[in-house]
């Protein structure tokens, strides 16, 4: 009844590829290891953890302008450094740092691309779907091929997992600038680049900055399925729970994950306010006093 | 000598431009070339000389194109046929580059609904003309504060624009407009989201800065009150097609058509300056 359809070529023909074209995945991986993974995760592992909170809780004061919630952030990272699971703490976010910097370098200017065509739009949309829809174990697979069994191959399943959601908001978010600000800007002899640069991404920033968190929890999510195919850190707690039926050691690594997660929404939550919003929680009552003039004015 | 020329222009939106302005060109109406094309004709054989100085008034009805043609004169919208001279030369021709040099140093246009960047400050929007055509920011601030203290606006600067009531929005929106020192200043609707008293002192505070300046203003509005009051001239668009063109007298004493009868006629029924269509209550 059926006729028979096997994907059983493509992975002739990957192997091919591979076999041809190998040096250029050799020689990615020996950028991203060499420059950016390994120094991030030795800076990481090897500073003080006292220093690393203290960086957190300034960056999450940045973020917020308060000092309540950067606080609760350190303590958080603190409890998971009571577990015993501060350096795999530190592997997992330089992973994560570096997957999340490499979805925002292509991701905001695919996003925006597809933000320009409608064509562009209607092809890359499905793919997204496809990105997103798949299991994450399939596109393991060829990730071992081109890179082995390690971190590179990890940091590249989870961009794949992760970037999605940003070039999704990227593209949204500029679509839904204000046409008549758009305009008006056009109007006044803006090129291309001054109306992205000036208009459009500053406007868009909210969604983008919405897109950034996404990618950053998607990411986190793949960081135990990550562990498969060989990176290190928390998920390797979880998945040394998984295989011995330790339901503490489990708990603990998800717990962690869970923080470091809270913590990392939070902060790229509060950048995701204007400038503006930020300084006006600042000042205390600020937008509360502008809305009484604006309404003074009218009335 | 008269500013702009507009020839014969016709504009069609839709899929099947060619088509719809094929058959606007034997001279079918919009609701036939809706019918057999399913395209909008927005324009259809205009023609107008705009002179040099004065304030043109280009009034209509929603829908009659005054929006679309006002967007020719800058190439925010291209003609399907026919030119727009502006100086002599033909808008309508120019590359992306020439339309650039056009709104950066000739043409500036004020918005119905302000057209603001909501994060950038008040001096900031004033001087956006300037800043984008690449003068020096503490020139192109000091311009900016210039004029908005010239619209009424001093100590503003530091506001951003939703802490602004709707009549200063727009102040800051002619104050962006004039800041770039235009020879053609487009108003599309510029008052029509004003409260009717503020509108009344927009339009009082446009003919006192135009006793200065001298532009040309092509304002676009749909109250032919508006249009008395600012226009030295009035172009009366029905359909997309000019109804009839002439001084505020002229339309009010020897209207074209019916249709800018019922124009006058509500207005002459109702002296208390009652618009043709209310404005928004605020």
């Amino acid at each position: 009844m059926f006729i028979n359809i096997s994907f059983a070529p493509v992975e002739t023909a990957f192997r091919e590829f591979v076999s041809h074209y190998g040096f250029i995945f050799d020689a990615i991986k020996g950028v991203l290891l060499q420059v950016f993974l390994v120094p991030l995760e030795d800076a990481l592992r090897g500073a003080p953890p006292w220093l690393i909170l203290l960086g957190v809780g300034l960056i999450a004061y940045h973020a917020t302008r308060h000092w309540l919630p950067p606080l609760f952030y350190v303590l958080c990272l603190y409890l998971v450094g009571c577990f015993g699971l501060w350096d795999k703490l530190m592997s997992t976010t330089a992973l994560m740092l570096v997957s999340t910097a490499i979805c925002v370098v292509f991701g905001i200017p695919i996003g925006i691309l597809i933000s320009r065509s409608n064509w562009l739009r209607a092809i890359a949309l499905p793919i997204l779907d496809v990105m997103q829809t798949m299991p994450s174990f399939v596109y393991l697979i060829p990730m071992i091929f081109l890179w082995g069994v390690g971190q590179v191959s990890a940091i590249f399943a989870i961009v794949v997992y992760a970037i999605p959601p940003l070039i999704r908001l990227t593209d949204l978010g500029i679509r839904q600038v204000d046409r008549e600000v758009v305009e008006a800007a056009t109007s006044f002899g803006t090129t291309p680049w001054q109306l992205l640069l000036n208009v459009q991404l500053p406007l868009a920033r909210p969604s983008i900055m919405a897109g950034i968190n996404q990618t950053v929890m998607m990411a986190l999510a793949m960081v135990v399925l990550a562990t498969l195919i060989g990176a290190r850190g928390l998920g390797e707690t979880v998945n040394q729970g998984i295989a011995n039926l330790e339901i503490g050691t489990g708990l603990q690594g998800g717990v962690a994950i869970v923080l470091l997660a809270i913590v990392i929404d939070r902060i790229t939550q509060a950048y995701g306010m204007d400038a503006r919003q930020r300084r006006q929680r600042l000042l205390k009552g600020g937008s509360f006093a502008n809305f009484q003039r604006t309404t003074g004015e009218k009335a | 000598m008269n500013k702009i020329e507009v020839r014969q222009v016709y504009k069609v939106f839709g899929a099947q431009e060619k088509a719809g302005l094929a058959l606007a060109l034997q001279g079918l109406g919009k609701d036939k070339v809706l019918y057999q094309t399913s395209c909008t004709l927005a324009l259809q054989d205009v023609t107008l000389s705009i002179p040099a100085g004065q304030v043109f008034v280009i009034m209509g009805l929603s829908g009659s194109g005054k929006s679309t043609l006002i967007r020719l004169f800058n190439g925010l919208i291209r003609p399907s046929a026919g030119e727009i001279l502006l100086d002599g030369q033909d808008v309508a021709r120019l590359d992306a580059r020439g339309l650039r040099e056009l709104r950066r140093h000739k043409v500036s246009m004020v918005f119905q609904g302000f057209g603001l960047l909501p994060h950038k400050t008040t001096l900031e929007n004033a001087a956006f003309a300037l800043l984008t055509r690449g003068e020096p920011k503490d020139k192109a601030l000091e311009a900016g504060r210039l004029w908005l203290d010239r619209v009424g606006l001093k100590g503003y600067e530091a506001k951003y624009p939703d802490e602004l009531s709707g009549g200063m929005r727009q102040r800051v929106g002619l104050a962006r407009a004039l800041a770039a020192d235009p020879e053609v200043l487009l108003m599309d609707e510029a008052f029509s989201a004003l409260d009717p008293l503020i509108r009344t002192d927009m339009q009082d505070q446009l003919l006192q800065l135009q006793k200065d300046l001298h532009k040309t203003i092509i304002f676009v509005t749909h109250d032919l009150d508006e249009a008395l009051r600012i226009g030295n001239q009035i172009a009366i668009l029905y359909h997309g097609r000019l109804v009839q063109v002439g001084s505020p007298q002229e339309i009010l004493t020897r209207p074209a058509n019916d249709y800018v009868r019922r124009f006058v006629e509500k207005r002459a029924g109702q002296p208390q300056a009652a618009p043709a269509e209310g404005p928004a209550s605020g």
